[in-house]
C-alpha cells in the first residue's frame, strides 16, 4: 500500500506531487480521527437471530415475529419479571436458571410458587428455535403459546395471562418498551408472547467444543478419547439424540419404569395408546449443568443415566425399538466405552452459552 | 274485442294480486358490499325449564339431580343459506362468539350479511383447526389465549369448546370435598398427530319456524333454544356418578355428539 503510494508520488510532477501529498495526509488524518482508538472496545451491535453454520434451518416462524433489538430486550426483561407470577415472587428465570443452561438445577421436578411442586423436570430453554413441539409431552406446538402454560399452571406461576397483561399495562416503563418494540403501548397477549419468544429464540447453545470442531474453527480438535466417544454416541445414541441438536424432537419410551405417578407422557396429548409413557427426547447438550435427568428428574448423575441405558432398561410393551437390544434390552457399553462416551459428552458443554451476558438478567 | 281486452287486464291484475299475496316476501335487490345486521340468539334452557345458574334444579335422563354453576361455549363460522341453495359465509374475522350464561349480553351472535331472505343457518360449535393454530397475534377478543374466560388449554394448545360445571349429589366427592361435575370439551383434531375432533357443524332449517328477512333498516334475530339437558342425553346418557370429570379424554366424544343435537330453532324476529 505504502509502496504503491510512493510510486504514484514519485511519478507525478512536483506541483501535483505537493497537492497529492497534502490530500493524502488529510485523508489519513480523517481516518485517524475515527472513534475506534486502539485499546478501546466498541460495544457489539445487536445481531439478532443467527443461524449457526453447523445447524439445520430453524423450525420457528420468524416471518410472523422477526427478532429485533427492542423486542429481544423487552423479552429478556419479561423473562426475569416476577410480575408474571400470581404474587410477584417468581419469574421464568427463577426456574430456568442461565448458569444451569436455563434449567432448575438440583430439582427433580419443578419447584414453583408457594413451594408447590410440579410433576416433571424443568426442561432447558435452549435451541427452541429448532423445536417443532414443546414440553415433555409435546402438547404445545408454537413457541408463542408456550409461556401460557407456566404462567397459568397452579404449581408454577399460578397467574392468568390477562392479569399479567393488566399488571404490565399499569407500569409506564413497560408501556414505553412495548411501544418501542411493537409500535403499540397497549399491551396484548400476542405482543407479550412474541417478546418472550424473541428472548427464548436467542437462547442458542452452539459454542461448545463440539461445535468448534464441526465448524473447523481454528485448531479445535477432539482428543482421541473424545473422538472415540463421538463415534460411539453417533452410532449408539444418534438414533434419537441426533446431531447437531442431539435430539430428533421425537417422543419415545426409553424403558424407565412408569414411576409412582404413572405419568402417561405423550398419551395425554394424542390419546393414542401407543404414545403411553413416551416423552420428548432431550438434548445431550450442556449435561454438566442440567442434572437431574429424565422427565421426572429421577437420575441425579450422568453415571446413573448410563447405568439405566446399559442395564436398567425395562422390556415393557411400548419400549422404543432402538432399545430392544440384542438379547437384553438397552445399549451395551464396556467400561472403556463409557469413559469415551463421557469424554465426548463433555465437549457438548457450552460455557459461552451459560455465561453469555446478553442472556442474563440486566 | 274490447271486452276480451278488459278480461285479460282483469286476469293479469288478479295474477299480480295473487303473486303479491305469496307467503314469501319478494326479495329486494341488494348491494353485496352493503351488509345488513343479523343476530343469532342462543337461549339456554334445560328441558322445559329456564336455565338459572346455581339455583335451578334439574334431573338428567338417569334420574340424577344437578345444578349448573358455569356454562359457556364457542359458536363460530356462521353461514346463512337461501332457498335457491346459495350461501353467504360471514367474514371469519368477525365470526367467533363465546356464549356465557353468566353474561346475558353474550347470548347474541351479531353478524353482518347481505340483505336477503335466508332459509337456513349453519354454524360451528367450537373453534376450527385453522383458528386453533393461527399465529398468536391474530387471536384477539374471545380467541385471545390469555383471555380470562378459561376457555384455553395452555398445556395442550387449543380451545375448550364447551364448558359446563355444576353439582350433583350423585357425583363422587372430589379432592375439594364437593360433588362436582366438570365437563371441559375441546379437541380440534390434533396438530401433528391426529386425535379427537369435537368440532361440530350444526345446520338449522328456518323454513318451518320463520325465515330470516335481512334488511338494512331492520335487525333480524334468529332465536334458537339450546337445550342443555341434551348434552347429557342423546346418543349417550351421561352419568355424573360414572363420569364426573370429562376433559381431554376419549369419553369427551360422547358429550360432543350429544351437544351437536341441542339446538332447536324457536322463531325468527324480523
Amino acid at each position: 500500500m505504502l509502496e504503491c503510494l510512493c510510486t504514484i508520488i514519485l511519478k507525478t510532477d512536483p506541483m501535483n506531487r505537493k497537492h497529492f501529498i497534502v490530500t493524502t495526509v488529510l485523508i489519513l488524518l480523517v481516518f485517524a480521527c475515527s472513534r475506534d482508538l486502539p485499546g478501546t472496545h466498541k460495544p457489539e451491535a445487536f445481531e439478532g437471530f443467527r443461524q449457526p453454520g453447523n445447524f439445520p434451518a430453524p423450525a420457528y416462524h420468524f416471518e410472523t415475529n422477526p427478532v429485533t433489538k427492542e423486542g429481544f430486550e423487552l423479552g429478556r426483561k419479561l423473562f426475569y419479571e416476577t410480575r408474571l407470577s400470581r404474587n410477584n415472587t417468581i419469574s421464568c428465570g427463577s426456574c430456568h436458571i442461565q448458569s444451569s443452561a436455563f434449567t432448575q438445577h438440583g430439582h427433580d421436578v419443578s419447584h414453583g410458587i408457594d413451594d408447590r411442586l410440579g410433576s416433571r423436570n424443568t426442561p432447558p430453554v435452549m435451541n427452541l428455535a429448532w423445536s417443532p413441539l414443546f414440553m415433555w409431552d409435546g402438547g404445545i406446538f408454537d413457541l408463542d403459546l408456550q409461556p401460557v402454560a407456566p404462567i397459568t399452571t397452579h404449581e408454577e406461576m399460578d397467574e392468568t395471562v390477562a392479569n399479567v397483561v393488566a399488571k404490565l399495562q399499569q407500569a409506564p416503563e413497560y408501556r414505553t418498551l412495548f411501544q418501542k418494540a411493537f409500535g403499540n403501548d397497549q399491551i396484548s397477549t400476542g405482543n407479550l408472547m412474541k417478546a418472550l419468544s424473541q428472548f427464548m429464540l436467542l437462547c442458542v447453545s452452539s459454542r461448545s467444543k463440539y461445535d468448534s470442531v464441526m465448524r473447523r474453527e481454528g485448531t479445535a480438535a477432539f482428543t482421541s478419547e473424545e473422538a472415540a466417544g463421538y463415534t460411539l454416541v453417533v452410532q449408539k445414541c444418534g438414533g434419537c439424540h441426533k446431531e447437531p441438536l442431539f435430539t430428533d424432537g421425537s417422543f419415545r419410551n426409553n424403558g424407565l419404569d412408569t414411576g409412582t405417578n404413572k405419568d402417561p407422557g405423550r398419551y395425554a396429548v394424542t390419546l393414542r395408546p401407543e404414545d403411553r409413557y413416551k416423552f420428548k427426547v432431550p438434548s445431550l447438550r450442556n449435561l454438566a449443568y442440567t442434572a437431574p435427568y429424565m422427565h421426572d428428574g429421577r437420575f441425579y448423575t450422568l453415571d446413573a443415566v448410563l447405568d439405566h441405558y446399559t442395564k436398567g432398561v425395562q422390556a415393557a410393551p411400548g419400549l422404543d425399538p432402538l432399545l430392544t437390544g440384542n438379547g437384553a434390552p438397552g445399549i451395551p457399553l464396556t467400561a472403556g466405552e463409557r469413559d469415551q462416551v463421557r469424554a465426548f459428552l463433555s465437549t457438548l458443554n457450552d460455557r459461552a452459552f451459560i455465561t453469555d451476558r446478553l442472556l442474563a438478567e440486566q | 274485442m274490447k271486452r276480451l281486452y278488459s278480461f285479460y287486464t282483469a286476469l293479469f291484475a288478479a295474477i299480480l294480486l295473487l303473486a303479491s299475496c305469496s307467503k314469501d316476501p319478494v326479495e329486494p335487490s341488494y348491494d353485496q358490499n352493503a351488509l345488513a345486521p343479523l343476530s343469532v340468539e342462543f337461549d339456554n334452557i334445560v328441558g322445559g325449564q329456564k336455565l338459572v345458574l346455581n339455583t335451578g334444579a334439574y334431573t338428567n335422563a338417569l334420574g340424577q339431580e344437578y345444578n349448573i354453576q358455569l356454562l359457556q361455549y364457542f359458536i363460530s363460522n356462521i353461514q346463512v343459506g337461501k332457498a335457491d341453495g346459495t350461501t353467504y359465509t360471514v367474514n371469519p374475522d368477525s365470526s367467533y362468539f363465546l356464549i356465557r350464561q353468566d353474561e346475558p349480553g353474550t347470548r347474541f351472535a351479531h353478524v353482518r350479511v347481505p340483505e336477503g331472505n335466508y332459509t337456513s343457518l349453519t354454524f360451528t360449535l367450537g373453534v376450527d383447526s385453522l383458528r386453533s393454530t393461527m399465529e398468536v397475534g391474530k387471536r384477539t377478543g374471545v380467541l385471545d389465549p390469555g383471555a380470562g374466560s378459561g376457555m384455553y388449554w395452555g398445556w395442550n394448545s387449543g380451545y375448550i369448546f364447551f364448558k359446563m360445571e355444576g353439582i350433583s349429589p350423585q357425583a363422587p366427592s372430589d379432592p375439594t370435598g364437593q360433588h362436582k361435575f366438570r365437563y371441559h370439551i375441546g379437541g380440534f383434531g390434533g396438530y401433528s398427530t391426529p386425535t379427537i375432533n369435537n368440532i361440530k357443524t350444526i345446520r338449522i332449517d328456518l323454513t318451518s319456524r320463520g325465515i330470516a328477512q335481512v334488511r338494512k333498516d331492520r335487525s333480524a334475530n334468529i332465536h334458537l333454544m339450546a337445550d342443555i339437558s341434551k348434552v347429557l342425553s342423546g346418543s349417550t346418557n351421561v352419568s355424573f356418578a360414572a363420569n364426573p370429570q370429562v376433559m381431554f379424554i376419549d369419553y369427551s366424544v360422547n358429550i360432543a355428539n350429544n351437544y351437536a343435537g341441542m339446538f332447536v330453532h324457536d322463531h325468527t324476529e324480523n
